[in-house]
């Protein structure tokens, strides 16, 4: 898998560290400006393939969330609540354009602190992040048209919290679609993630945004709980883990409080006897290998037909063998590291599960970097569906193989999960794929594609996986409130 | 796919047109994906001098004009033996590609170099003449001294879906190349489907072909980056199936080092090191040769090149 | 004779310098040329001193134009909404940087003071990124599926129609040219825009911003002239789709219609009086421009 004797061995291709300026330590940023923590505790974000501390930021407690959220309420009540929608638009506009300018800087940034390959950071996390600022810039003076009624309003102050995983497209996932519609935002980063964030609030300076309109509180669990459970949050946002969004649920009971939650999944990537074969292996390892397998709507199950079993087997096995897996700013790596210790060790100990539940264990051949974190894609066979590989998230690169008969078995195996994020579905036949998308019980279904995402498509899930959708006309739902009643 | 059923695929039109059409299918968007995301490949440095090598070493350095001549031959042929007047460490191209009628001037021109004289053939570009007609051009060549014969096949055939008279054509004109070895131009741009251009390259390989090629070079689109790679899956699976190896041949429209160098990512990644060699690739081209030796010119000065250090075809 | 005044947007001459005065051409394909007849005529401001000889286009400009909008077409309706939403707001982009010039020349042409003239000028700009956020969602509230009783996947979505033909407002030669072409765009369909025959200045100038953002040629073209000329022949022109009928008056506007039906083109009438075109645009100029395509599929294994 790495270079080792082969006769075209690509030469170490780095992108450059120095196009970004990473400062030793960062505050906070609330009102326009970046301010210390009331009682200065910091904490320090690594990187996850070296180890080494990339710089040491702020934990906001308690006082420092009452802070931004009275920020965001005198903006929202300020300047951006009796800014005309038009004007509104310019600034996400400008926004978006920002992303563009700086996007170099921002991929590199985000590689060094999640531990992704730079080729993703600088082809999908930051174009895709871009697209949503322009996107939904589009929608500020269209509010009337989305379907809500004819003048729908902002909610108020929303409290965001985003998870590790895409840490400026989760950004921009919330923070968008939260502008266009007039609201403002408290948007908490993930702990061991926060750097983007921070550049994202130079952005935000940079477009000479009204101060208040986004604040950045860094911090980790105990932060977001406060920001959640802050009696002037008018709404909660949150991606994450299924046992924290239903914590958030729990916390929130009985408010005025609204909330969309964006949780976990299982989803099973389906392939039919007459899928495009090679298409379809392509979509195996982009559904399970894509950034590390640290997706939600990840294609963690691989459902597929026992008449061509082998054959599809044989095409991964041979298709992961030239997965390059490494250092995370060359831009030759496929596989970058997992992005925190905790993650890892969740992930050493399903797939221990796992073979203890008797399933067979196969990587490709693969050198491991002696520091960091990583793990070698795996994929597991002879996968029970009751297996825990088989029904809990894992969030790693591993995938577990069942089989199936006919579609009505790949639908009932797909749906036997208390989740319902996504699903893959791979076939030539039309009308095979739209009535197993009428099937599958999962807010997205690809077919014949995989992890593919876009502004104006609408992002969800069904049970556990949440409810609310984000992107399209749908997601702009969890910002507004009609005016009808 | 089964081992077993092979040799009688070809035993009747009803057949044969069971076993291309019960390919797997290609899924467009999918394919161009895949060999975009190569295309993002950073070659440098110690990786990009090699990829230069052995491009260069790949070629089948091409003239097809009306307006050829015996002058034109021989200066071509002068630089497929020394591409770099100022560099000997240049590896020669592995073959020089002429119409059949130019054959003579460029075996005499290349004795005793080690470099091919591959002849277009069969009524190329077109192929559309009789049978007959095509078998003696072929003969023509082979008996002028060529050792490498590249045919087109009959689009025209395939496309109404007589595959068997396509097949049985290329069985002839490899019966014609007696020692000659057989490239097949599948013209994929007047294929137009990706599963077009799967089943064209089984039934090229099925018939005997000893390489597959996707383009005369005479119409666009030619060698796009997913045709080629939706060639090399074929290869790589005809192989697994019945242990031959074939050769793939991009041509047509391939002018930059990038280019090259993505197409060796292309092979390297699906059908691996084996393919890695002229034996079993090669990139029908003209003007990427002098692109080729400016970019290794930069490698070894350190700073750009210009066209006046290249020589002309 | 009255003497000129300064050409809208150049400087001022002082004792020692002439400024070099601009030529006000077409706008097709991308290019500058000249009118085919060779003609032109004088476009004087609101108080009749002279500002500017405009080409005067003629029939066979207007075929040309409709040609490189008809060869544009594939293309613009074939990229991504999300790619012409970011051309569309480069438009805007390089407007606002020129933004002085136009209310220069939106002031001379219209006889309005600098302050309204500015204020007209920001409408437009301001409109124009309006048209850009819409490209990329006209889909979602204008197309849907439908349930249809029976296991049938059924999908309604816009399409652009084609080369829209567009007399622009006589009136506001800004604001109200940038009001019907952007919408014409938005939807993917290409257009060819006959600007204001007594105010045409800043419409050309607009050319020269479609010319310098990312606006590939074709997608709009600009003619200038004596729009009774011109219009006839579009109106009758069988490879145009759509024709905006906003520029002229309504005693024309009944026979261009009558032509316009000769290959069933989509009209869009003049309204009684020019509009007020800083209010909201609502979906009219949008819409206008959209064929609905429905398309069946079965459901089922």
């Amino acid at each position: 898998m790495t270079s080792e004797r082969r006769a075209f061995a690509y030469a170490p291709a780095p992108e450059s560290r120095a196009l970004v300026d990473i400062k030793p330590s960062y505050g906070l940023f609330v009102g326009g400006e970046f301010v210390d923590p009331a009682d200065g505790t910091s904490f320090k974000t690594i990187s996850p393939s070296s180890e080494e501390v990339l710089a040491e930021v702020a934990e906001a407690g308690p006082a420092d969330v009452d802070r931004a959220v009275r920020a965001a309420r005198r903006a929202f009540t300020g300047p951006w609540g009796r800014m005309r929608a038009a004007e509104r638009a310019k600034y996400v506009f400008r926004l978006a354009r920002l992303i563009q300018e700086r996007a170099r800087e921002l991929a590199v940034l985000e590689t060094l602190d999640n531990g992704k390959p730079i080729r993703e950071s600088r082809d999908v996390d930051v174009p895709t992040a871009a697209a949503h600022f322009f996107y939904h810039a589009g929608w500020a003076d269209k509010l009337a048209y989305a379907g809500l009624g004819p003048d729908p309003k902002p909610i108020g102050v929303a409290g965001q919290v985003i998870p590790w995983n895409f840490p400026l497209l989760m950004l921009s996932w919330k923070i968008a679609p939260a502008l266009a519609a007039g609201n403002t935002v408290v948007l908490k980063p993930a702990e061991t993630t926060p750097l983007t964030a921070l550049l994202f609030a130079e952005l935000c300076q940079q477009a000479d945004l009204p101060p208040g309109v986004v604040n950045i509180v860094t911090g980790a669990g105990a932060t977001g709980q406060a920001l959640v459970e802050h009696p002037d949050v008018d709404k909660v946002a949150f991606t994450g883990s299924t046992d924290v969004g239903k914590a958030i649920a729990r916390a929130i009971a009985g408010t005025d409080k609204r909330v969309t939650l964006e949780l976990g999944g299982k989803a099973a990537n389906i392939v039919f006897d007459d899928a495009p074969i090679d298409q379809a292996v392509e979509g195996i390892v982009n559904g399970i290998f894509f950034n590390q397998g640290h997706v939600c709507c990840a294609g963690s199950r691989l459902l597929v037909q026992e008449s061509v079993y082998d054959e599809v087997l044989d095409s991964l096995r041979r298709r992961l063998g030239t997965l390059r897996l490494g250092d995370p700013m060359d831009k030759n790596t496929d596989i970058g590291a997992i992005n925190s210790l905790a993650q890892l060790q969740r992930i050493r100990e399903l797939t221990d599960a796992g073979e203890a539940d008797g399933a067979e264990r196969w990587s490709p051949p693969c050198e491991l970097p002696e520091q960091g974190f990583w793990f070698p894609p795996t994929v597991f066979t002879g996968v029970g569906q009751s297996s825990r590989i088989a029904q809990e998230e894992i969030f790693g690169p591993v995938l577990s193989v069942l089989t199936f008969r006919t579609p009505d078995e790949a639908v009932a195996k797909a749906n036997n999960t208390p989740y319902g994020l996504s699903a893959g579905v791979w076939t030539e036949k039309g009308s095979r794929i739209l009535w197993m998308a009428s099937k599958l019980r999962a807010g997205v279904v690809w077919a014949n594609t995989f992890n593919r995402f876009d502004p104006t498509s609408p992002f969800g899930g069904y049970k556990e996986s949440g409810f609310g959708r984000e992107g399209g006309r749908q997601g702009m739902a969890a910002y507004l409130r009609s005016t009808d009643a | 796919m089964t081992t077993a059923a092979l040799p009688d695929v070809a035993r009747d039109d009803a057949t044969l047109r069971a076993f291309l059409h019960g390919l797997p299918g290609v899924d467009k968007v999918g394919a161009e994906a895949r060999a975009a995301t190569l295309a993002t490949r950073s070659i440098k440095t110690t990786s990009k001098r090699w990829a230069i090598d052995m491009a260069i070493s790949m070629i089948d350095l091409t003239t097809l004009e009306g307006a050829d001549t015996a002058g034109k031959v021989r200066n071509l042929c002068a630089k497929a033996r020394r591409p770099d007047p100022a560099d000997a460490s240049a590896p020669q191209v592995a073959a020089v590609c002429v119409y059949g009628d130019m054959v003579q001037t460029a075996v005499a021109a290349l004795t005793g170099t080690g470099i091919q004289v591959a002849a277009v053939a069969t009524a190329f570009p077109s192929g559309r003449a009789s049978l007959a007609v095509k078998l003696a051009d072929t003969k023509d060549a082979v008996a002028a001294g060529a050792d490498e014969i590249d045919m087109v096949i009959d689009r025209g055939a395939f496309l109404s879906g007589r595959y068997l008279q396509v097949y049985d054509e290329i069985v002839a004109v490899k019966q014609a190349c007696g020692p000659a070895h057989l490239k097949v131009i599948l013209e994929t741009g007047e294929l137009a489907t990706y599963d077009n251009v799967r089943r064209a390259a089984w039934l090229a390989m099925l018939a005997g072909g000893d390489f597959i090629k996707t383009s005369t070079g005479k119409i666009n689109p030619a060698a796009t980056a997913p045709v080629l790679l939706v060639m090399l899956e074929a290869v790589r699976d005809f192989r697994s199936t019945t242990g031959r190896v074939i050769g793939v041949k991009p041509a047509g429209g391939i002018r930059t080092s990038k280019d090259a160098i993505k197409q060796l990512v292309l092979v390297n990644e699906t059908v691996g090191d084996e393919w890695l060699t002229p034996r079993l690739f090669r990139i029908g081209a003209s003007t990427l040769l002098n692109d080729l030796l400016q970019q290794r010119q930069k490698l070894t000065t350190g700073h750009y090149s210009g066209p006046d250090y290249v020589t002309l075809d | 004779m009255p003497r000129a005044t300064t050409v809208a947007g150049a400087a001022k001459p002082s004792a020692s310098r002439a400024p070099v005065r601009k030529t006000y051409k077409l706008y097709i394909g991308g290019a500058f040329p000249r009118s085919e007849s060779g003609r032109s005529y004088a476009v004087t401001d609101s108080r009749g001193r002279f500002l500017a000889n405009a080409a005067q286009g003629s029939r066979k400009d207007a075929r040309d134009a409709v040609v490189a909008a008809r060869k544009a077409f594939g293309g613009w309706s074939g990229t991504t909404a999300y790619n012409r939403g970011q051309v569309l707001y480069r438009v805007a982009e390089v407007l606002e940087g020129r933004r002085d010039q136009f209310v220069a020349e939106v002031a001379a042409a219209e006889g309005l003071a600098p302050r309204a003239a500015g204020a007209t000028v920001d409408a437009a700009i301001d409109r124009w990124v309006w048209y850009a956020g819409w490209t990329d969602k006209l889909t979602q509230i204008l197309g849907n599926a439908n349930p249809v009783a029976g296991p049938y996947f059924n999908l309604s979505v816009p399409e652009p129609t084609g080369v829209v033909a567009v007399l622009a407002p006589q009136a506001s030669s800004l604001l109200g040219l940038v009001s019907v072409v952007a919408p014409v765009l938005a939807g993917g369909s290409t257009c060819v825009v006959v600007a204001s025959s007594a105010r045409p200045l800043p419409a050309v100038t607009l050319g020269e911003v479609l010319a310098t953002s990312d606006i590939p040629g074709g997608v709009i073209n600009i003619l200038t002239g004596a729009v009774a000329e011109i219009a006839p022949w579009l109106a009758s022109h069988a490879d145009v789709n759509g024709l905006d009928l906003c520029g002229t008056d309504l005693a024309d506007a009944v026979d261009l219609e009558r032509a316009a039906a000769g290959n069933v083109k989509r009209v869009l009438r003049p309204p009684a009086s020019e509009s007020d075109w800083s209010a909201d645009p609502g979906l009219t100029r949008l819409t206008a421009w959209l064929e609905t395509k429905t398309v069946w599929h079965p459901m089922g294994v």
